[in-house]
């Protein structure tokens, strides 16, 4: 069976990003229950658009329960948007991002107009690197406990086998990363930053996230209702996600042909655009993600600081689709590629093309 | 043990332990119960590719695949990554190489460990051989790990193999642990620390003015923080009740017994408790009760009725 040629999916109805809030990312916030945690940023894009609970048309959430060990969070949650009398509302256990893609498609059903999008992470009372051996194939991988940073060094030393990067340039992408994040008041990690040790090699502490807490949200909006709840809208042209075949052994790690078919898909190469929020949790997926999106030296990657400056599980994927529109909402940018991942070593990919309208 | 840091916020240890028991298909029954008589099994890709570790569907066209070979228990490092300190459940205690293995014959690569002294002796391209576990049931984890071979390339690669073995693995159990530090955040704090002191405490909604016990931080209704600590009780209405006739395991507790909703005097949330110290058959809506606590509880034991009127309906209706 011969693969279709992908082509780009107009979306059937204008829905644009028009407001996004994130917390301060930080290593640990035992004074906070989840819901303590979210409440003030779903407070803070309410007011952006001076919209309440009740005049929200469709809610998502992307949270998983793994990372606390604390069973259905998701509906103790559901207290900080006021979800009494019931509302209409989803939840899904991934990033924020494919909540965001279900709220999207919500909307273009016509059912909403808008949509409010939220997810965070406590991964400060478990061990991630652990807990995320769990999502993995349960047979082959799971009882081997791989643990997150050894499948990502296995992505990396398959990258500089290949000489498309060596351990000089991932330290580059590290630098890069938290000097652009002395920029972002939320990052939880910026500035001048030691490469370290070897963690799992050839990956260092400097390019591994930091492990921290943090919750962010996002509303959307269709059409006309956009253009009324901000002043200038991050419009998505386009969005889609793919995944890798399950084995890892199957792929080729050194390139992401799911991130570039939600790319196209997305229309993401139709024109070039000016910046690209990568969901890189690791220096070395950089590097695979500017090859598969196909970005050039003039694109402005991970203005924010990216994944490498605040990594809050279940919500940096959002945060990279948020950051995006925020440079819309304020002029920086007029056409910018998002991406999210979920996964070892890019498993899933989630690419958005935001644009804001011409002036 | 429960123990407050500076901050005063409750934190304990947790740990989530669960067993995972999991059916396998026919390719995945094959290939583990091949492990446990030291052959390795791949299976064909419509694209003419051997899979190994063999998958029960095609990664290309999603179609199911049957057509089995076998393959060699050497093969060659496709990449690796060194791991000086070994974690918990992990193939090897002491420090090892991460390696995907192509193993000969095969067209993908396996995860697993590679024992080496260190990682000068590891390398992209270098051979290696399956190092058996001495005990192997039919998991992955019958290959103890890998270890450095420059002999010659095993025999069997890529001869069709049926499958079959006597007593075949159907099934494996995985069992999983994770490790956490809980804590239950500002308000639960407040709500456990009282209740040590035989107070009920809840925290009223600023918006709504509703008091919620036990207080989670946010008021649900109106979507907004709590922090106006209220006691509330000691006394209360029971609302709603069941008789429960089943004896749960580890519980002593004679049945039948009744179960309430309870809503404490300045509370407008139902807590639940047993009801105790009046036959199950008499316990009715309205029943003013009061706590019973016993030497050292965490929390009232049960409630017991007050010998009060029975409290009018109008009163705890909207708390139903």
């Amino acid at each position: 069976m011969a693969p279709r040629k992908p082509s780009v999916m107009r979306p059937a109805r204008d829905v644009a990003v028009v407001a996004f809030g994130q917390t301060d990312h930080l290593r640990s916030t035992d004074e906070l229950s989840e819901v303590e945690m979210l409440m003030p940023v779903l407070h803070q894009v309410l007011a952006a658009t001076g919209l309440r609970t009740s005049d929200i048309g469709f809610t998502c959430s992307g949270s998983c329960d793994y990372l606390a060990g604390r069973a259905f969070s998701f509906t103790m949650a559901l207290d900080g948007v006021g979800a009494w009398p019931p509302i209409s509302e989803s939840h899904v256990e991934m990033d924020g991002a494919w909540a965001l893609y279900e709220a999207w498609t919500a909307l273009q059903t016509g059912e909403a107009d808008t949509a409010l999008v939220y997810s965070y992470g406590k991964s400060s009372p478990g061990s991630v690197r652990d807990v995320l051996t769990r999502q993995l194939d349960p047979y082959y991988l799971a009882p081997l406990w791989p643990d997150s940073v050894a499948l990502a060094a296995l992505q990396a030393q398959a990258l500089i086998d290949a000489g498309e990067t060596d351990e000089p340039a991932l330290a580059g992408v590290a630098r890069r990363s938290r000097a652009d994040a002395t920029a972002n008041p939320h990052a939880q990690l910026s500035g001048s930053v030691a490469q370290g040790d070897y963690v799992v090699r050839p990956l260092r502490t400097g390019d591994c996230p930091p492990v921290g807490d943090g919750a962010a949200a996002v509303i959307l909006a269709a059409g006309e209702r956009a253009r009324d709840l901000c002043e200038r809208p991050a419009w998505i042209r386009g969005i889609d996600h793919r995944v890798e075949a399950h084995g890892l052994g199957v792929r080729d790690l050194t390139d992401s042909p799911s991130t570039r078919l939600a790319a196209e898909r997305a229309g993401v190469f139709e024109r070039p655009v000016d910046t690209a929020e990568l969901h890189a949790p690791f220096t070395s997926q950089e590097v695979v993600l500017r090859k598969a999106l196909r970005l050039g030296d003039d694109v402005t990657v991970n203005p924010s600081g990216g994944a490498l400056a605040a990594n809050p599980m279940m919500a940096a994927g959002l945060i990279r689709i948020g950051e995006a529109a925020a440079r819309i909402h304020r002029g920086a940018s007029h056409r910018a590629v998002a991406h999210a991942t979920s996964g070892p070593c890019l498993q899933q990919n989630l690419v958005a093309l935001l644009e804001g309208d011409t002036r | 043990m429960a123990s407050a840091p500076s901050s005063g916020v409750l934190r304990a240890p947790l740990v989530v332990e669960f067993p995972f028991t999991r059916s396998l298909g026919p390719v995945q029954s094959a290939f583990l119960t091949g492990l446990r008589e030291r052959v390795v099994l791949g299976v064909k890709a419509r694209d003419g590719r051997t899979l190994v570790p063999p998958v029960e569907y095609d990664p290309v066209t999603a179609e199911e695949i049957r057509d089995l070979v076998e393959v060699a228990a050497t093969g060659t490092v496709t990449t690796w990554a060194w791991n000086h300190e070994p974690r918990r459940g992990q193939p090897l205690a002491t420090p090892f190489a991460w390696v995907l293995v192509k193993l000969d014959g095969a067209d993908t690569g396996l995860l697993h460990a590679l024992d080496a002294p260190g990682p000068d002796a590891v390398r992209t391209g270098m051979r290696v051989r399956v190092r058996w576990a001495a005990e192997r049931v039919g998991a992955i984890t019958d290959i103890a790990c890998f270890e450095p071979y420059e002999g010659e390339r095993g025999a069997r690669q890529g001869a069709p193999h049926s499958g079959e073995f006597a007593e075949p693995v159907t099934g494996i159990v995985a069992p999983a642990r994770l490790d956490y530090t809980y804590s239950p955040g500002r308000a639960q704090t407040a709500y456990i620390n009282a209740l040590s002191a035989q107070k009920t405490v809840g925290e009223r909604c600023p918006s709504c003015r509703k008091v919620y016990v036990p207080p989670r931080g946010a008021c649900p209704t109106c979507g907004v923080a709590t922090a106006e600590r209220v006691e509330v009780g000691p006394r209360g209405t029971v609302t709603t009740y069941c008789i429960v006739n089943i004896k749960a395991k580890n519980l002593d507790i004679e049945v039948p017994y009744v179960y309430a909703h309870i809503a404490l005097d300045g509370a407008d949330l139902a807590l639940h408790a047993r009801i105790a110290g009046i036959p199950y058959d008499e316990v009715r809506m309205g029943l003013r009760v009061e706590p019973v606590w016993t030497e050292g509880g965490r929390f009232p034991d049960h409630y017991r009725p007050t010998g009060e009127p029975d409290a009018d309906y109008d009163t705890y209706k909207e708390l139903i």
